[in-house]
């Protein structure tokens, strides 16, 4: 987005409605980024008025993270602070629209004015205005901008009409507010009048938040010098950061009981909440816990079995596809880099789609009625002991169906060191595309009646791994616990707001949100690594890859065409002459201790791309012309015997050693470029990589030389 | 005494901080000295718990909570 344009910024309290309103304004013009260096999302739309002339104007609206003060804390506040402080900032706004919650003026106020004193042209909207007029509020909004000097609305976000009067002031924005509330420069006038002298800032309370605040502002990350002068100024004139931002919180909930008496009147009583009914059972010690484990159930089921349908119409689209571009076009290089590699990626990415879409449906409308704060509330104690946070119970859950959705979902968890933690561990669920792996290899060594009392063994087996996936994920968690430290102490302060019906348009712009990010910022690394997989795999040194083609070139022409079974012996052939099959072959050394040989190393890498890969492997390497035929598959490698022991290749051992090695590898190409994209670096994904691979090479090893 | 310490439905006004940078998070929630909170809900564990202050309700730690000295109003 061209930064010629004006920059609006919205800010706000968490739960004052601040993304309804941000969705009203710009509707589908919304672009999802980070803020430079940290993982907050940087959520931008644009929005076109026409001035009183006529001439269209763009302007350039900035959803900041939800806060309650602009002291930063956390990395969210962080980024509103710096925004909002920072003249220099490349998102400092031509004007703040402070969106409020208009049943909770304290606490409203409490922001806005703080936000006022930063003079700059501002506009207070006090959302909510049905509930505000349900609770018998009445506001004399002429009166309440007089003194607080900025223009007030009153609206309901979710009303368009409402939004109108919103907009006519972002065309006609205000003078800049020029209040001073507390008059922070009586703390230390000499120290505000250097420090505004040193930065260029608009207002003595913005060089009052620098001198409490520079350590933290990356600004000064980058201008040391300009850091030491502070810090020098500071400690010169013995200002005390703490002691004044805590005076500060008093004076301002001093003085605002005065502005809610003369400008809101309680009209009548307020209505019956029912909030706190609600909760008695929501939270209740049993009641509860089945509540929210019904939920999640529902979800699993949403996103582990309805998704089903979905995706697989969507590779129907796209075998279909891929069917009749194979027939339409030449043969060739190209053919086979748009069919086995670009399309093959592009199926590879659309079908997370629809488990993204069901399981944001889910979270969105538990964050949107008020519920997801309760689940906080009532799981925090347990998690905590592994470095969880109460929301990191959603994610971990999810991540049993698929991790990509689940790990998206983390944005909800506030700390960051929980966060990373939480996207750390989930892969280690057992997610549905391991399960095609499991059952092949199930079925494979372990017979179908074999009973251990009345349990059946495979299904003892299954279950094993899906707990073996859970423990290690808690094990992990808590060494993580132990060995990440945390940048600054985590609160868990939050607010436990009152219920309200969910606002589906809210939903369904997080869900195109998430789905966009998903498309877009995972969708180019997973179609780069699936180019990679598809080269590997159709290419190899030297001429030996030409001549398996001139051979069964050869046959063709005498016999008139290529038999199922024929097309099938050159399918495995090439695979083994790939490079694919020669790195197969170069780590058949370092994984024959975990009982495999070369094909399986083959197997390993191509379903880098995503687990249930490896069946469809097998199928090519042992040549079996229909990749769905499992049982085909199976005779196959069950009559495998391994060249050097002369033992049957796929025994307990192996067979076991390898559902150990995918429970904890991190065997998914679109895993790694989703922790890429969440964390916004390449060092946490590359990191998870190698700790899972290590986990799975050591647990195959114990696993394999345990029972051979 | 403490704010962890109030049972539920226990009213009481809150006093002094000892932990500054949990004195600085909870006052600019609206938890400033001499205002009244009301213990109203706790988690099934007894941790975290839930005051209400103003017309609002707020989730804390009990760590966070032992930090607010307070005044029970009996």
């Amino acid at each position: 987005m061209a930064s010629n344009h004006k920059k609006i910024a919205l800010i706000g309290n968490p739960n004052s409605g601040k993304s309804t309103l941000f969705n009203a304004l710009t509707g589908l013009n919304q672009h999802v980024g980070n803020f430079p260096g940290v993982t907050v999302d940087k959520k931008t739309g644009s929005l076109s008025l026409r001035d009183d002339a006529g001439v269209k104007e763009k302007f350039e609206i900035i959803d900041l993270p939800g806060t309650y003060s602009l002291y930063p804390k956390s990395v969210d506040e962080l980024v509103t602070f710096e925004v909002l402080c920072d003249p220099e900032n490349p998102d400092y706004p031509d004007q703040v629209i402070v969106v409020a919650d208009s049943t909770n003026m304290p606490r409203c106020l409490f922001l806005a004015t703080q936000v006022i004193e930063l003079n700059l042209p501002t506009v207070l909207a006090l959302n909510m205005a049905d509930l505000a007029e349900k609770d018998g509020l009445q506001f004399n909004i002429e009166q309440l901008e007089k003194e607080l000097g900025v223009p007030v609305v009153l609206l309901n976000a979710r009303k368009k009409s409402d939004v109108r009067q919103l907009r006519d002031l972002i065309a006609h924005p205000p003078e800049r507010a020029n209040k001073d509330f507390i008059h922070v420069r009586d703390f230390s006038p000499e120290l505000l009048e250097r420090v505004r002298e040193a930065v260029k800032v608009n207002s003595d309370y913005a060089a009052f938040q620098v001198a409490c605040n520079h350590k933290f502002i990356s600004y000064f990350k980058n201008h040391p010098d300009r850091s030491e002068h502070i810090q020098e100024l500071v400690k010169e004139h013995e200002f005390r950061p703490y002691r004044f931002q805590a005076d500060e919180s008093k004076k301002r909930y001093e003085l605002i009981p005065g502005i809610i008496a003369r400008n809101v009147r309680q009209a009548k009583s307020p209505r019956e909440h029912l909030t706190d009914k609600i909760d008695n059972v929501i939270t209740h010690k049993v009641w509860g816990y089945v509540i929210f484990l019904s939920i999640l159930f529902v979800m699993f089921q949403a996103v582990f079995s309805w998704a089903t349908f979905p995706m697989e119409w969507i590779e129907y689209v796209f075998t279909g596809l891929t069917e009749y571009l194979a027939e339409a076009l030449p043969p060739g290089i190209l053919t086979g880099l748009l069919l086995d590699g670009v399309l093959a990626g592009l199926s590879g990415v659309v079908v997370f789609v629809p488990q993204i879409a069901f399981l944001f449906f889910f979270i969105a409308l538990l964050e949107d009625t008020g519920y997801m704060s309760r689940v906080s509330f009532m799981m925090d104690k347990l998690m905590r002991r592994f470095g969880l946070n109460g929301r990191s119970v959603i994610p971990l859950v999810g991540g049993f169906a698929c991790a990509i959705p689940a790990i998206m979902a983390t944005r909800s968890i506030s700390g960051w060191k929980q966060r990373l933690i939480t996207i750390l561990i989930t892969p280690l669920m057992s997610c549905s595309a391991r399960l095609p792996v499991y059952t092949l290899l199930i079925s494979l060594v372990i017979p179908s009646e074999a009973r251990w009392g009345i349990f059946n063994v495979q299904g003892l087996i299954l279950m094993g791994l899906y707990l073996l996936g859970f423990v290690a994920a808690i094990v992990v968690a808590f060494l993580l616990n132990l060995w990440l430290n945390e940048a600054d102490r985590s609160f868990f302060v939050m607010e436990l707001p009152g219920y309200k019906w969910p606002d589906w348009k809210t939903i369904g712009y997080t869900l195109l949100e998430k789905v966009r990010i998903f498309l877009f910022n995972a969708g180019k690394i997973i179609v780069a690594i699936s180019i990679v997989l598809w080269f590997l795999s159709s290419y190899g040194p030297g001429d030996r890859m030409q001549k398996i083609e001139e051979k069964y070139d050869s046959i063709e022409l005498v016999e008139g065409g290529l038999s199922a079974d024929l097309a099938a012996a050159k399918g495995s052939e090439k695979l083994e002459a790939s490079y694919a099959g020669i790195v197969g072959k170069t780590i058949e050394p370092v994984i024959r201790l975990l009982g495999y040989d070369w094909k399986i190393g083959i197997a390993l890498i191509t379903s880098f791309a995503a687990r249930e890969v490896f069946v469809g492997t097998m199928a090519t390497i042992y040549s079996v012309g229909d990749p769905d035929n499992e049982t085909s598959i199976r005779e196959k490698m069950q009559s495998e015997v391994d060249q050097i022991s002369g033992k049957k290749q796929y025994g307990l051992p192996t067979g076991v050693s390898l559902m150990v090695f995918y429970a904890f590898a991190l065997q998914c190409m679109s895993t790694v470029a989703v922790v890429r994209r969440e964390t916004n670096s390449w060092k946490w994904p590359l990191a998870q990589f190698l700790f899972m691979g290590a986990m799975a090479y050591i647990a195959s090893l114990i696993t394999y030389q345990l029972l051979a | 005494m403490t704010l962890d310490q109030l049972a539920i439905g226990d009213r009481a006004l809150i006093k002094s901080y000892s932990e500054e940078d949990v004195a600085l998070k909870l006052m600019e929630l609206g938890m400033i000295p001499n205002e009244l909170v009301t213990m109203i809900r706790k988690a099934p564990a007894g941790d975290p718990v839930a005051i209400k202050i103003g017309n609002s309700v707020l989730a804390l730690r009990v760590d966070e909570a032992s930090a607010v000295g307070i005044e029970k109003i009996q």
